[in-house]
């Protein structure tokens, strides 16, 4: 009898995880692999995928959009889960030829499309039970912020800015993972009008006068520290300029919109509104 | 007056006088440098097929050849690796034999595809279909999509080709010198097209559009090829038969046109090969720099002046050169894999400057 139940486990262990080798290209497929407890299948990951940091020794396999066929092949992986904008789709095809199965995720890059993401991988690794209950923390969480968030009557003006392109800040317009990671956080983005990451003309930056910053931590270094951004003309005129008030954020866990995504929206709401800080929990 | 000969004299082909006006190597020893280079091609293909991240040794490429290889190496072999080495040989010759054809007929050592505006045009039409593809294609059948953008590629081509022919065309004769102006203006409003493309592009036709740029052989696939081979084929076919023209050039336009060349006819054959080559080239591989330019240097100091034996000399070198910077970039960093473009313009720009510093120090002599 308790053999049989072993056995029975077994195979239900063997029939859990019909994958040995997984390769992940995309960081928030990354990210709800490892949540739903299969880290130990990734043998490799693309350059977006730097969490947890358990997988970031592994092989990487380079740009999510500029894959090589062969170089994914090394390792010899039995399955490629990727984000919806995988590619090149040459490359894909060549990869299917080659034995392997290639998944690619639903996309969306704002709060509703991660239960689909964490479904979609759940169902792939047999891990549908880990999924549903990874996707009811998730929900949680997230009611639990915009239910704190009804009670905070500030909505401070951000301003995402990307980089620096020619000395004009690149910024995130609406339809971006910023614009969206913004109004979760209870904030309102002042780059409207346009959709997408585009350059921002100085004079509008003035104009739309945001409170706070908000930038990626690598890229705030890349431009000699948030002092430097904030000490630019366009910007030390406005209110953030003034007060000096900027946000850094990692990148991946502010834009990624995996399962991080309730810690990234908790924590840049914290930020947003210090007076409301305590009510918005840890 | 003058009478004009019809045909080429038969002068032009005589040995002697073909040796008087090259500095190169002896005839004799020509062919056997040509052995040399095809050797050169040979051994680059060879190590394509066998050097990659995945190891396959050489009884694997054996057993593949023979048809007994196991399912992974022959997926390797025969879906990545040999489509991707017929693809470098067809780009590899097709912007070389371009190259050499531009510098002969504008006889200007610096021209390459990049000069008259032609990369431009085949850039500007495959980032349209990149960026605007979406709302323009949408009624376009699946099977058919993939094709999209080689064909915007060529068609953006053939489109500048055709129109700085066409505007630097005066009283039935075409100013050379119009043509390069030409050249420069219709790179202008090319990348500014691709500048306006880029601006309006969302963040994931950006980055397609970023990558393709830099150029690669990685989307190479029997398909492809085959679409491929056959433009390149015969326009390569074609060019080498400009080979007398071509030489007779360099004694410049007028002396070409006294010595029987229809010289009109040539350069408008020339413009419409250079296009089809460097337009279907660009569109399997996307814009891949500096081959065009240095193949026919290199081909010129190895086999001396004459089309006849710089024109084969360049495919090769072409080819051999494009396969060794895919081979850079295949085994630099695996398992990613850095565009082809950086690899190209490393090998490409020290020996340009090589070749700049060098002939300057022999003019200085002079």
């Amino acid at each position: 009898m308790r053999l049989a139940l072993l056995f029975t486990c077994l195979a239900s262990a063997a029939l859990a995880q019909p994958y040995e080798r997984i390769v992940t290209a995309g960081g928030d497929l990354t990210e709800v692999v490892t949540a739903l407890g299969a880290a130990d299948s990734i043998v490799g990951i693309d350059s977006t995928s730097t969490y947890p940091a358990e997988i970031t020794d592994l092989p990487d396999i380079g740009y999510v959009r500029a894959l090589s066929a062969e170089g994914v092949l090394t390792l010899r992986p039995d399955l490629l889960i990727g984000a919806y904008d995988t590619g090149p789709e040459a490359v894909l095809g060549q990869l299917q030829a080659a034995g392997v199965q290639v998944e690619i995720a639903p996309g969306g890059e704002d709060a509703q499309s991660v239960p689909a993401k964490i479904r979609f991988v759940g169902d792939l690794l047999g891990k549908s039970r880990e999924a549903t209950a990874l996707i009811a923390a998730y929900e949680a969480d997230m009611a639990e912020l915009a239910t704190a968030l009804q009670g905070v009557e500030d909505r401070p003006r951000v301003l995402f800015i990307l980089s620096m392109q020619n000395g004009a800040p690149l910024v995130g317009g609406a339809l971006t993972a910023a614009d969206k990671i913004i109004a979760l956080a209870g904030g309102v983005n002042v780059a409207t009008g346009f959709d997408g990451y585009k350059p921002m003309n100085r004079e509008a930056i003035l104009a739309a006068a945001p409170d706070v910053i908000l930038m990626m931590n690598g890229h705030a270094d890349r431009l000699g520290g948030v002092d430097e951004v904030l000490a630019l003309p366009e910007i030390a005129l406005t209110p953030a300029g003034q007060n000096r008030r900027a946000i850094t954020m990692d990148g991946m866990l502010l834009l990624g919109f995996g399962p991080r995504t309730p810690l990234a929206a908790r924590e840049l709401a914290r930020a947003l509104h210090p007076e409301d800080a305590a009510a918005l929990g840890q | 007056m003058r009478s004009i000969p019809k045909t080429p004299p038969r002068w032009v082909n005589d040995v002697a006088l073909a040796e008087r006006i090259t500095d190169g190597p002896r005839i004799g020893a020509k062919p056997l440098l040509l052995c040399g280079l095809l050797a050169a091609a040979l051994a680059a293909a060879v190590a394509e097929l066998v050097l990659g991240p995945v190891a396959v040794p050489l009884a694997e490429l054996q057993a593949w050849l023979a048809g007994r290889a196991d399912a992974g190496t022959a997926a390797i072999l025969g879906q990545i690796r040999a489509p991707r080495m017929v693809l470098a040989l067809l780009v590899g010759t097709g912007l070389a034999l371009a190259g050499t054809t531009l510098q002969g007929i504008l006889r200007n050592p610096l021209a390459d595809p990049g000069l008259i505006g032609v990369t431009a045009g085949a850039s500007l039409g495959a980032v349209t279909v990149i960026v605007l593809g979406g709302a323009f294609f949408a009624g376009v059948p699946t099977f058919l999509r993939p094709y999209l953008l080689p064909c915007g590629a060529f068609l953006g081509a053939a489109t500048v080709t055709g129109f700085v022919f066409l505007v630097s065309r005066r009283g039935g004769q075409t100013s050379v010198a119009t043509l390069i102006l030409a050249g420069v203006a219709i790179n202008a409003v090319c990348f500014a097209g691709v500048g306006a493309l880029t601006y309006i592009s969302d963040d994931q036709q950006l980055r397609n559009l970023t990558f393709w740029q830099m150029g690669s052989l990685g989307g190479a696939s029997w398909p492809v090829v085959l679409v491929t081979a056959p433009v390149i084929t015969v326009s390569a076919y074609l060019l080498h038969r400009l080979a007398t023209p071509l030489d007779l050039f360099q004694l410049g336009e007028r002396a070409a046109f006294h010595s029987g060349v229809d010289t009109e006819r040539v350069k408008l054959k020339a413009g419409l090969l250079t296009a089809l080559a460097v337009g279907s080239a660009t569109a399997a591989a996307g814009p891949i720099g500096f081959i065009g330019l240095v193949a026919p240097h290199m081909a010129r100091l190895v086999l001396g002046a004459q089309h006849h034996w710089v024109l084969p000399g360049a495919a090769l070198l072409g080819t051999a050169l494009l396969l060794a910077a895919d081979l850079v970039v295949r085994l630099a960093v695996p398992p990613a894999e850095p565009p082809i473009g950086l690899a190209t313009a490393l090998i490409g720009g020290p020996f340009f400057l090589w070749l700049l510093l060098t002939r300057l120090r022999g003019l200085t002599h002079v």
